[in-house]
């Protein structure tokens, strides 16, 4: 069997060989993209389908046989810095971003490079957080990037040559992109970054051919549209600073790439914090829709409905967690929900039709609400100045992406446990392009002066221990939230998820750790050590019939399948 | 020895001081830094800064540092950019001072008008006499060849920690300790009991040095007993010593530049 399956491999690497340039010009119309989840040989959103589950049908790694996993490859970027995309693989090419823009194409059974794109990133973009890129997207023989200056291009994907080059916003005004787009038919979609700056967010879609821009949502409601009223006019003698344009720079940033569900034709889009961060009382109401999902007509961008999750937020609790869609069959009727694990440490199922809330509770300890109500608004209860808020600014979980096996029926949450931050809101008048954060919250030390949890990049060594808080993989029932396992680590995390047909999970440390759970029970069934933090989600994919596992730790992309 | 700084009120004697530093209370003017760090930055201020802006504070024209507001320093942070990387077409050179140079620097900016009492930082000498005898430092600490290894080293803490961070260590040792320095208790396979101070952690192994000096690390997984421990071996010095000998003390690990 072994023997008559490596025959069949070394068939196909011939066939593979012969054809090289047949794969590379590979062609992707939307219908693939739409069928991804029934082609888990490809990797061909950033989430892994429109559904966004992070979950794969490869099945040939076991729980059996992962002791047999072995590294096959290795790509090293020269780039210093968190490394946070998720390659997509085509027809057995990868294509993957590394800092600050580039785009690389390699064979994905070799990490030979086929090619590399780098894009002219200005000096002087004001991208918060770092230079990061978190991915392209792929539509016919072209693949898509949103760049740092807020820019996209489109490549020629058997080329990297450049095919057209728009700007859709202003950097000096810190408006960046830091996502993978999205595309759906022949759009392609991004979101702006940089909430943290004073930005007004907004969704854009650009005609995948040309590059012009079809429709333009902005995420915080001017004038006359319904939700402005949530940026409430000041009163006429505050006690303190209010800003009357609050909503003209009101953050709402899209920096995460949104999902697609064909049937309702529904975009669904995390929004991020309102500005500035920290201090709600210069900007009264509830904001919308900053750390809301929206849920736009794919066609034209119209918004269908939304829902708030933290409303005149003065946490930092962004809500650009990657929508998680899911269908349940429930007395005959087919539930079609939306699965998320919010940075403000509740988990929510949604019905993805009408928006409407299904129901919520924590994942991890929670003290700035007691609760939620029956619409899903939460109950809250400031902490006083100086005490501990649960989660701390970087949330129960962040940006990197959670996972849902329709298998197990179980959400996969990348949580922060035993973590708080003390907020102190400051007031803050906004200058074009500077950081916008009204106040400096401080992470809940164990002891004075004593290191906390790093926010993006880690050295080695361990010195904030888990005395300043610790990771886990919290697996939850994924309609009703309730807990069924939890894989506790010494270190937090900020790796995503992924799980597949054979009830793996694979995950990842900030220590460098690339494991592997059994995703029923949570069990750790295999371990190695890449020596460099994960700042993303890994990935799976097939190659002349061999599943082979991907995920970024430091500086390399390593990539694993089973002992020939 | 008085030190002064300028133009501003008299507080904080000893009593205060210590009281402070237990957090019984703290004076009014200056509560986001501490006397120590304060004390210490005049130093610092007049070996770095003083030539140019003078020890007034305006001795740059149309700069003066008096008063803790400043204009392209909103926030301590920022004055740290100011100090480390200079001001371009400026006068204002960057300056590279280690971490307690600059966080006493900042201390001290911020406090110009906050006059300094003697007894923050005492003598260094008489510290070390301390230091190597009645404080019995040696027998857990090391500084450059002299000591065990069993404490963590200490011969540049004055580089890495501000005066008031050395100074909570000695009054309250447990409730400083940096959670990574903690004792760690482990029992392995076979049984043989290892105790040491813990290096690094993660889900899986402990990193230590254990009692005879010896790195060592261990699969926890393999691990018979592990336990870390929250109370430090310290012994707090607030009962040990008076004001002035802690003084003393205190101005020799100032004095631990490496």
């Amino acid at each position: 069997m072994r023997t008559h399956e490596t025959m069949r491999r070394i068939g196909l690497a011939a066939l593979l060989v012969g054809t090289a340039s047949g794969a590379v010009s590979a062609q992707v119309p939307f219908e693939r993209l739409r069928e991804a989840a029934q082609t888990p040989a490809h990797w061909l959103t950033y989430s892994g389908s429109y559904l966004s589950q992070r979950y794969s049908g490869l099945d040939e790694v076991t729980p059996a046989n992962i002791g047999d996993l072995q590294l096959q490859w290795v790509y090293q970027t020269p780039v210093v810095g968190p490394w946070q995309s998720t390659p997509l693989v085509v027809d057995g090419v990868m294509y993957l971003t590394q800092r600050p823009n580039d785009v690389v194409a390699l064979d994905a059974r070799t990490g030979r490079v086929f090619w590399i794109y780098r894009y002219p990133t200005p000096p002087d973009h004001r991208a918060c957080c770092g230079s990061n890129n978190r991915g392209v997207a792929i539509l016919g023989d072209r693949v898509f990037m949103a760049t740092l200056d807020a820019h996209v291009v489109a490549l020629d994907a058997a080329t990297g040559a450049e095919r057209w080059n728009v700007e859709l916003a202003d950097k000096a005004l810190a408006y960046s992109f830091t996502l993978a787009p999205l595309v759906v038919k022949d759009q392609v979609i991004v979101g702006s970054a940089g909430g943290d700056r004073g930005i007004r967010g907004f969704i854009a879609a650009l005609d995948a051919a040309t590059g012009e821009e079809t429709w333009r949502f902005h995420t915080i409601p001017g004038p006359g549209e319904p939700g402005h009223e949530t940026w409430e006019a000041c009163p006429p003698n505050p006690e303190t600073y209010c800003d009357p344009e609050a909503w003209r720079h009101g953050g709402a940033a899209a920096w995460l790439t949104g999902s697609y569900d064909p049937e309702l034709n529904l975009m669904y889009w995390g929004l991020g914090n309102p500005g500035p961060d920290f201090n709600r009382a210069q900007r009264p109401g509830d904001n919308l829709y900053s750390d809301s999902v929206v849920a736009l007509d794919a066609d034209t961008g119209e918004l269908r409905w939304h829902f708030q999750f933290t409303p005149n937020d003065p946490y930092d609790y962004d809500a650009v967690q990657i929508p998680v869609l899911a269908d349940f069959e429930r007395n005959g009727v087919t539930l079609k929900a939306m699965l998320w694990a919010n940075r403000n440490g509740f988990y929510y199922v949604l019905d993805r039709t009408t928006g409407r809330f299904l129901t919520g509770r924590p994942f991890v300890a929670v003290n700035w609400a007691e609760g939620l109500d029956d619409s899903g608004r939460p109950v809250e209860t400031p902490q006083p100045p100086g005490a501990p808020t649960y989660p701390g600014v970087q949330g129960g979980t962040n940006w990197y992406s959670p996972s849902f096996s329709p298998r197990t029926g179980l959400f996969y949450v990348p949580a922060w446990e035993d973590y708080a931050s003390v907020f102190d809101g400051q007031p803050q008048e906004y200058e074009p392009g500077r950081s916008f954060v009204g106040g400096r919250p401080r992470t809940a030390a164990p002891v004075p002066d004593a290191p906390t949890v790093p926010g993006l990049t880690r050295g080695p060594i361990n010195t904030w221990t888990d005395a300043a808080g610790s990771g886990a993989v919290v697996a939850l029932d994924a309609l009703t939230g309730a807990l069924q396992w939890k894989f506790e680590m010494t270190d937090i995390t900020s790796s995503g998820i992924l799980t597949t047909a054979s009830d793996l999970l694979f995950t990842g440390t900030r220590s460098g750790y690339f494991q592997a759970l059994d995703a029923r029970t949570g069990d750790l069934l295999w371990r190695t050590s890449l020596g460099g933090q994960i700042t993303n989600g890994p990935m799976t994919y097939e190659v002349d019939g061999r599943q082979y596992v991907a995920v970024i730790a430091g500086h390399s992309l390593s990539t694993f399948a089973l002992r020939d | 020895m008085r030190r002064r700084g300028f133009g501003g009120r008299w507080v904080a004697g000893a009593a205060i001081w210590l009281a402070a530093a237990t957090g019984a209370g703290r004076a009014q003017d200056h509560a986001e830094h501490d006397p120590a760090d304060i004390a210490y930055g005049l130093d610092v201020y007049r070996a770095q800064c003083a030539n140019c802006h003078a020890e007034t504070g305006d001795g740059v024209a149309g700069v003066d540092l008096r008063g803790g507001q400043l204009r392209r320093a909103a926030t301590d942070r920022d004055l740290i950019g100011v100090i480390r990387n200079g001001i371009p077409g400026t006068g204002m050179s960057a300056f590279d001072l280690d971490t307690a140079d600059m966080a006493a620097i900042v201390a001290y900016l911020r406090n110009m008008t906050f006059e300094i009492d003697a007894v923050p930082l005492g003598d260094a000498a008489r510290g070390r006499t301390i230091f190597e005898g009645r404080g019995a430092c040696l027998d857990c600490h090391r500084v450059r060849d002299r000591g065990p290894r069993a404490g963590p080293d200490l011969t540049a803490i004055g580089a890495a920690r501000p005066p008031s961070a050395l100074r909570r260590s000695l009054l309250d040792p447990t409730g400083t300790m940096r959670p990574i320095d903690r004792p760690v208790e482990l029992v392995t396979a076979d049984g043989t009991r290892v105790t040491g101070r813990r290096l690094n952690e993660d889900t899986y192994t402990v990193q230590l040095i254990d009692e005879q000096a010896r790195l060592r690390s261990f699969d926890k997984a393999g691990l018979r007993g592990f336990r870390v421990l929250t109370a430090s071996p310290m012994p707090a010095y607030g009962d040990r010593l008076d004001a002035g000998e802690l003084a003393d003390l205190l101005a020799y690990l100032v004095s631990l530049k490496g």
